[in-house]
């Protein structure tokens, strides 16, 4: 706060001509346009020479030297000339813009890398052949008995998990209140946090100790329902809470009972909304590996039983290549078919993603 | 709202009936008259009060009825796992607390299936909570900086693009996560690992003790810690970025009127309303990383000891455990036990955790509201 803030609206004059600018009067010295530029080019030119001369090990570190100087040059530089406020304020927001970039890059880092690794894999016999009699020795093999089994369990989580989730939606919505409504509001809200080992274990304990059964796909996917009402419910909850309640209101006012307002003016004007709520739900525990190691375990061969026997699944396909399942060590061949057996998980769950936000898009209500 | 004058009549009627269209304004069954049809036949409703009568016809009253109680059942079913996780838990852990020899606390080894049983938790309440930090750590700050960069220095256009991009961040499956951390972050970070431990090994937690060539840095809780970081920020930085969305437009106004830079108006009018926002926001993030289990089993090496040295390679989470130990328990009724015991501390925590972040969102409602 060392300036003081200009007395009078800067004349019009000032904001026609830039150039004009650090010789009013009204407004202080400013950097010239290209000084991020310029100090992003310092910073990383001393972060480089510094490699040089110290003989550093990789890249990266000089790189992030290379930003964290680039921000000290820069709010040296507008220090001096702008001043302490101005300074922070190029501080701050440097660091705003750099904290975003440090999000994309893992992301772009991430799916790039994969996409590297797991499309050289992709071709027909890929997706057509399963693992059964494919040793960590020989190439071949696909992803056939996963992607079967990892359709049908999650299906069946599906079916399990969406009518409590939306019924629930609706209860929360149409006719929550009091004691009940916050318990089951609170609880869902916990629930979200509840780690999938966790959920894993409980079915574990209650199906398959409690009962004495052995591994089998149905139990994987009693494990991904608890982990999908919650998510289920909330987005349910804002889609319901969307719509207008001139809608239902009219709907009492022809004497429509409550259920039936529910059923032919609510759920219809929300349907587009729910379908993506429900999308996002699958996605969310389609890639989700942690249960399935308790509950499923892995075959190489095709099962399409949910309820009698080991399954395949992408998620544990990808484990067991990775040796971590039987505790032995991954080869080249068996790395590069959990990298392809990964990529087509991450295709899935995107496919959903994009999905549900292309209904969303294409059949959102219009606006009042 | 130039329109509307002190003397119109109808402004504090049209206010009211624009607010209750506001969404979020909770329940819309709560203005409706009919809303009460359900409880005409004398009943009572799931929160026990008793029911009062209504106009409607007994036909029309069966079918609500129906309806009712499927829509409040299935909240009840919630409930129900809830405690049947919390119970069955409790029960098939309870062979891990009589069999031990050692003490479930403070004992770091985990031998279970040695005679006797010989393990204890304190090694791998460490790697949790010390992964957790780092995530936290790394992982707060910058997503609160997403969040001010999408609500605050984004165009309108481009913030719901930038914000669709960091919530498929969120889609990406945690296993995705993990062989990414081992395959590229872990040989890439090498040279960072070991430039921490040369230059800033000063400082006790950098150092490493064991290594003295980049090749021999790799599996770290940091590197844990880091990926965590990844996996945690696109639920921080959303929830920070529905808070700070909502900082009313007056404040921020008048931060800018008295001439305030962008970041003085970031730091007098933006953050201090979204403060509560941040914290819980960040517990819900710390919830995430305390109990993921696949990325981090991925990118650990298990050792069952305390080391304050994170850039040093072992560590151990309570999820991760579990994972990897499963295979090794067999059909050991005490191994499997300790798993589970380890399961219901982890349960335990993170229920902790949740509840926190959630009763600090509830009661900043109830102050804005």
């Amino acid at each position: 706060m060392s300036r003081p803030a200009p007395s009078a609206p800067a004349p019009a004059t000032a904001g026609n001509s830039p150039a004009k600018r650090p010789t009013s009067g009204l407004v202080g010295a400013r950097l010239p346009k290209w000084a991020p530029y310029g100090a992003a080019v310092v910073g990383w030119g001393i972060a480089v020479g510094l490699k040089l001369l110290l003989g550093w090990t990789g890249w990266y570190t000089t790189f992030f030297t290379g930003a964290v100087l680039f921000i000290a040059v820069l709010t040296a530089w507008s220090f001096s000339v702008e001043g302490r406020r101005r300074a922070k304020d190029r501080f701050a927001s440097t660091l705003i813009y750099t904290s975003f970039v440090c999000a994309i890059v893992p992301l772009v880092l991430i799916l790039g890398y994969i996409a590297v690794k797991g499309l050289p894999l992709f071709s027909p016999d890929f997706f057509l052949k399963s693992m059964i009699g494919v040793t960590s020795r020989e190439e071949g093999g696909g992803i056939y008995a996963a992607l079967v089994g990892t359709l049908i369990i999650v299906g069946i989580a599906t079916v399990i998990a969406l009518p409590i989730g939306i019924f629930t939606a609706i209860y929360l919505v149409e006719y929550g209140r009091g004691k009940f409504a916050r318990t089951v509001t609170f609880f869902v809200d916990v629930m979200t946090g509840v780690p999938s080992i966790v959920a894993g274990l409980f079915v574990y304990t209650f199906l398959l100790l409690g009962f004495g059964m052995r591994p089998f796909g149905a139990a994987g996917a009693i494990a991904l329902a608890i982990l999908m009402v919650p998510v289920s419910v909330r987005a349910s909850e804002e889609m319901l809470k969307l719509v207008p309640r001139d809608l239902r209101e009219a709907s009492y006012a022809l004497g429509v009972p409550k259920w039936r307002t529910i059923l032919k003016v609510v759920l219809p004007t929300a349907m587009s909304g729910l379908i993506t709520a429900s999308l996002l739900a699958v996605a969310r525990v389609a890639g989700e590996t942690a249960p399935l190691i308790l509950l499923v375990g892995y075959t190489s061969r095709i099962n399409y039983n949910p309820f009698d026997g080991d399954m395949a699944t992408l998620p544990m396909m990808v484990w067991d290549q990775l040796g971590k399942r039987a505790g032995t060590t991954s080869s080249d061949l068996t790395e590069a078919r959990a990298w392809g057996a990964a990529l087509t998980l991450v295709l899935l769950v995107l496919i959903l993603n994009v999905g549900a936000r292309l209904i969303a898009k294409l059949f959102q209500p219009k606006a009042r | 709202m130039a329109e509307m004058t002190e003397h119109d009549p109808t402004r504090n009627e049209r206010f009211e009936v624009s607010a209750m269209g506001v969404p979020g304004d909770l329940p819309i069954g709560n203005t409706e008259p009919d809303a009460d049809d359900a409880r005409s036949t004398g009943g009572r409703t799931p929160d026990g009060r008793k029911a009062e009568g209504g106009i409607s016809g007994s036909s029309v009253r069966l079918g609500d009825r129906i309806f009712k109680g499927l829509a409040a059942g299935s909240g009840a079913i919630l409930l129900v796992v809830m405690a049947a996780i919390a119970i069955f838990l409790i029960w098939k852990a309870i062979p891990a607390f009589t069999e031990n020899s050692g003490n479930i606390l403070t004992t770091q080894t985990w031998t279970p299936q040695a005679e006797p049983p010989f393990f204890g938790m304190a090694a791998v309440f460490f790697g949790t909570v010390m992964s957790s930090f780092i995530a936290l750590v790394i992982g707060v700050p910058i997503a609160i900086g997403i969040a001010l960069f999408i609500s605050n220095y984004a165009s309108r256009r481009a913030a719901t693009t930038l914000g669709a991009m960091v919530d498929l961040l969120a889609a990406v499956p945690s296993l995705v996560f993990g062989m990414w951390g081992l395959y590229f972050l872990i040989p890439n970070t090498q040279g960072f690992q070991q430039w921490l431990s040369v230059y800033f090994g000063w400082i006790p937690i950098f150092n490493n003790q064991t290594a003295t060539t980049a090749g021999q840095f790799g599996k770290s809780l940091l590197i844990a810690g880091i990926v965590l970081a990844i996996m945690i920020i696109p639920i921080v930085s959303a929830v920070c970025r529905e808070v700070f969305l909502q900082v009313p437009r007056e404040t921020t106004d008048a931060a800018w009127a008295l001439g305030a830079t962008k970041w003085e108006m970031i730091r007098t009018a933006v953050l201090p309303f979204g403060r509560a926002g941040i914290i819980s926001a960040a517990m819900l993030g710390l919830g995430r990383a305390l109990g993921e289990t696949i990325a981090v089993a991925l990118v650990l090496n298990s050792g069952f000891v305390i080391n304050w040295h994170i850039t040093e390679p072992g560590g151990d989470t309570f999820a991760s455990t579990i994972a990897l130990k499963f295979g090794e328990s067999g059909s050991n009724p005490v191994a499997i036990a300790a798993l589970i015991a380890a399961g219901l501390f982890l349960f335990v925590i993170t229920l902790v955790v949740n509840s926190i972040a959630r009763i600090v969102i509830a009661r900043r409602k109830d102050f804005t509201a």
